[in-house]
């Protein structure tokens, strides 16, 4: 019973903390705000994921979705701006 | 102006059509279906205790086979892609010196997490985990390794041997399921021993050990061609 | 309201977020933003399918000395629905393939004509 409320206010706490770090990932002018602001996005999204009692799919998301996908994104930025440095 | 006002309209009609979906929907209270048959007879048929394992591998073992093919599609794609030119191939990438606690603290930590991903896939049937968490968590290390790095010279030779051989054993034995036992990628080629130990199961470690194997190679592949092409000079 | 619990809640985060992903998909201008948004978007359908197969009060889909089990190690009355949870597994993995092949498709373009902006890409315009 107590456990159940628990439950319920985190996941409202992070359906709220998601929705805003989304807007700042989509408006915000600076890429490297809006590259990190999805990948935080992912982590909250693994925290759900074990709350709904689904630790593989948490593990999964956590790793891929969160630290691999992030760190391509940075390769990809840092590229594009030496070669515009250079140019 | 009228870009905006139609884009709009549009998300509004999908929110319409999730708004409807959503009024509809009670939280269910009991399984139904195939799922009721997977959690009822699957320790008993496939003898694995990680019951999401045991469908990846054994019940949908095509979607598996579909998926690693899709990852080495798009791994050979983007190495065809960030090929380097023979000019460049050559030269070093100039960077700011590493901190040496980055370097000191990656000496320590890369055999940890490369033994820690060995672990979560060989022990994919008995916790959470599995194939494509372990190889998820080798590329990690590969990364880190990369990050402390940037100079390095990752051996290409032994990370194609792995993924290839990983990827033709895996079919292999998918093969022998249909000549030994029940069908393709069917587990039951090796006895299914006591329920709970770590050579339980049938071929099922066999089969995920594969599977993260080929998938760490491939994720390290894309990492490593990402990192080439800083050198390349437009 | 009566009946809010678990699965309603990630039923409507999961509903939002595939609405702002989309948002982001069509009025952003850079490449990149395109790219964020559309992972975003992946984000957002993934947790809708897992939270569909969210049953009330049961627990994780392993079987272990800590779960009720009856019979022959028979769990079905006692933990969630694991095929959407396998079906989820197989996504997050083609997503992370499909970004990776994006991005350096982004890189390519950016090396080609030096900018990131959609609309000075128009050679396939009629």
């Amino acid at each position: 019973m107590n456990n159940e409320m628990v439950f319920i206010g985190i996941a409202i706490v992070i359906g709220l903390v998601s929705l805003i770090l989304a807007f700042v990932a989509i408006h915000n002018e600076k890429l490297s705000v809006a590259i990190i602001a999805a990948g935080v996005v992912s982590l909250f999204a693994s925290v759900l994921y074990l709350l709904m009692a689904a630790p593989d799919v948490a593990m999964t998301e956590a790793s891929i979705g969160s630290g691999l996908s992030t760190l391509i994104f940075f390769y990809v930025l840092n590229k594009i701006n030496k070669t515009k440095n250079n140019a | 102006m009228l870009r905006n006002t139609l884009l709009a309209l549009v998300i509004l009609v999908m929110g319409y059509m999730f708004y409807n979906v959503y009024s509809n929907y009670e939280t269910r209270t009991e399984l139904s279906g195939i799922s009721q048959h997977f959690t009822a007879q699957g320790a008993e048929e496939v003898g694995a205790a990680n019951i999401v394992t045991a469908i990846v591998v054994t019940y949908r073992g095509f979607d598996t086979l579909g998926e690693v093919t899709i990852l080495f599609l798009t791994a050979s794609i983007i190495a065809f892609f960030l090929k380097l030119k023979d000019e460049d191939y050559e030269s070093s990438i100039d960077h700011r010196a590493t901190s040496e606690l980055l370097v000191t603290a990656s000496q320590i930590l890369i055999p940890i997490i490369f033994l820690f991903g060995i672990y979560v896939f060989m022990n994919g049937h008995l916790t959470p985990g599995g194939g494509f968490q372990g190889g998820a968590i080798i590329a990690t290390g590969v990364a880190l390794m990369i990050l402390a790095t940037p100079n390095i010279k990752l051996n290409y030779h032994v990370i194609h041997w792995v993924e290839a051989v990983s990827g033709v054993s895996f079919v292999i034995i998918g093969i022998l399921g249909i000549v030994l036992a029940g069908g393709f990628l069917d587990n039951r080629i090796l006895g299914l021993g006591e329920f709970g130990t770590l050579f339980s199961a049938g071929a099922i470690p066999i089969i995920y050990s594969f599977v993260g194997l080929k998938v760490g190679a491939e994720i390290s592949n894309i990492l490593n061609k990402y990192q080439k092409s800083q050198k390349e000079k437009v | 309201m009566e009946n809010f619990d678990l699965g309603h809640i990630s039923l409507l985060i999961g509903f939002l977020l595939i609405l702002v992903g989309f948002w982001g998909v069509l009025t952003q201008k850079n490449i990149i933003k395109i790219i964020v948004g559309f992972t975003i978007l992946n984000t957002g359908i993934n947790i809708l399918m897992v939270s569909l197969g969210y049953v009330k009060g049961k627990t994780a889909p392993i079987i272990d000395n800590a779960v009720a089990q009856t019979g022959n190690h028979d769990v079905s009355a006692s933990v969630v629905d694991p095929v959407p949870q396998a079906l989820v597994l197989t996504a997050i993995v083609i997503g992370f393939g499909v970004t990776a092949l994006m991005l350096a498709y982004a890189m390519k373009l950016y090396n080609a004509k030096k900018t990131l902006e959609i609309n000075k890409f128009n050679d396939l315009k009629w």
